[in-house]
């Protein structure tokens, strides 16, 4: 059997690949942040069910593997009685994980903006919502950026999962190339290169945030 | 729009729990081993030579800033290319020792830092040996410190043991991919999967939670 070289049109495959990863991740973070603001909010609401509910949710989501989530989605839109692409399952099952964790991201930071502050709306009459919108939400906003930047790094990285499920992402195409070429370890080394490349410079700009934000 | 039958999945529980079992095995051997990796980077990264700190950097920020499931791939089928063949079970224990180590060195190195100078020149005016201050004075207390923290970064690798599936280790989730080729029941084998693992992910927290009592009881000290 012979394979074929490892040239620069596998490179560029690949380089489509990085592109359908950083799309997924982009998918998963406006939807997950749709839903991970809705979750915070609900878990720092004064209704004691209501934060259950969003603690649950974040607790099962937190404690299930991505990659069994991801197979649930893939598998279970048949289930649903919906005929769906498996791209659009795995989007969905991906904004459904991103909510979780930025959900409790925020809720974090929701928290950490001094008591003083929402006391403060209070006694000038400001409505909770109100205070919520101009008090507390600006505030924590700035505390939640770098926490934020650094769970996206993190999407980047775990939509590599989706390649199981065979979505043709970066991961995928090296598995392909690597399959065609017989060279795995180039093949595998150069995906991490990629990954790094986007990741890397994510990760010094969250650093960067947080420094900035502990200074002031 | 089918009904869920979970008949096939539960005649094989048996399998299941075997799967659960293996990655209990795997995630607690991969969290020893990146407990002693991540201490020794941390003090690498703590090194007076900028070389050993270079190293300790590159390692870390290399393993963080790529997928898990590249880590593994190039292990498990790019090492065989330089005459370093591994078993599907030695690599992901590998690749998530290294992969564990790496974010556990970050928050040891958090713990160590935390550590006050006066203590160690305490110990030193004791008269303590060097491997007795970083044993007692720093390493011990530095761990009490973060160990919150991790935990929830040993319940990550709890999870992400799953992906050690793609590979063909027979662990819980890889035990799942076979049944649902059996059974063709995908949608009730990844439910009760993914219920096992919060039940794992449970039972890992008390259990660390209960070495957190028997290894620090000065944290529990009522003052």
């Amino acid at each position: 059997m012979m394979f074929q070289e490892f040239s620069l049109p596998h490179v560029y495959f690949m380089l489509q690949g990085l592109a359908w990863t950083i799309g997924l991740a982009v998918i998963a973070l406006t939807g997950g942040s749709i839903a991970g603001s809705l979750l915070a909010l609900m878990a720092v609401s004064r209704n004691r069910w209501v934060r259950r509910v969003a603690k649950l949710y974040i607790f099962v989501v937190q404690g299930t593997p991505l990659l069994v989530t991801l197979f649930i989605a893939y598998f279970g839109a048949n289930y649903v009685g919906f005929e769906v692409p498996p791209l659009v399952a795995i989007s969905i099952a991906f904004s459904f994980y991103a909510a979780a964790f930025l959900g409790e991201i925020w809720r974090g930071s929701i928290h950490s903006v001094p008591i003083g502050q929402s006391e403060g709306a209070h006694a000038l009459g400001l409505s909770r919502f109100d205070a919520m919108r101009y008090i507390i939400i600006p505030q924590a906003v700035k505390i939640a950026t770098p926490p934020t930047v650094g769970f996206f790094v993190m999407l980047i990285k775990n939509t590599s999962l989706a390649s199981v499920v065979s979505i043709t992402e970066l991961t995928r195409t090296a598995q392909i190339v690597s399959n065609a070429t017989f060279k795995p370890l180039q093949v595998y080394l150069l995906a991490a290169l990629f990954y790094f490349l986007v990741c890397f410079p994510l990760t010094i700009v969250s650093r960067k945030l947080e420094r900035r934000l502990h200074k002031s | 729009m089918n009904y869920l039958d979970f008949g096939g999945v539960f005649s094989r529980m048996d399998l299941l729990i075997s799967g659960a079992i293996l990655t209990m095995q795997v995630s607690l051997l991969a969290m020893l081993f990146a407990l002693c990796l991540a201490t020794l980077v941390a003090v690498m990264q703590l090194s007076r030579f900028a070389t050993v700190r270079f190293v300790a950097v590159a390692y870390i920020e290399a393993i963080r800033n790529t997928p898990f499931i590249v880590q593994l791939f190039v292990i498990y089928f790019g090492l065989p290319a330089i005459g370093m063949s591994l078993e599907p079970l030695p690599s992901a224990i590998l690749a998530m020792t290294f992969y564990g180590g790496a974010y556990t060195s970050e928050i040891i190195r958090a713990g160590i830092q935390a550590v006050s100078k006066g203590q160690i020149e305490a110990g030193k005016s004791l008269g303590m040996s060097t491997l007795d201050i970083f044993r007692y004075i720093i390493i011990k207390p530095a761990i009490a410190a973060v160990y919150p923290s991790m935990v929830s970064q040993f319940i990550l690798l709890l999870l992400s043991s799953s992906v050690v599936s793609a590979i063909s280790v027979p662990e819980l989730t890889g035990i799942g991919n076979d049944i649902q080729g059996i059974t063709l029941r995908n949608m009730e084998v990844y439910l009760v999967i993914a219920a096992m693992y919060v039940a794992l992910v449970a039972l890992l927290k008390g259990g660390l939670t209960l070495i957190e009592r028997r290894v620090f009881p000065f944290k529990f000290l009522k003052g």
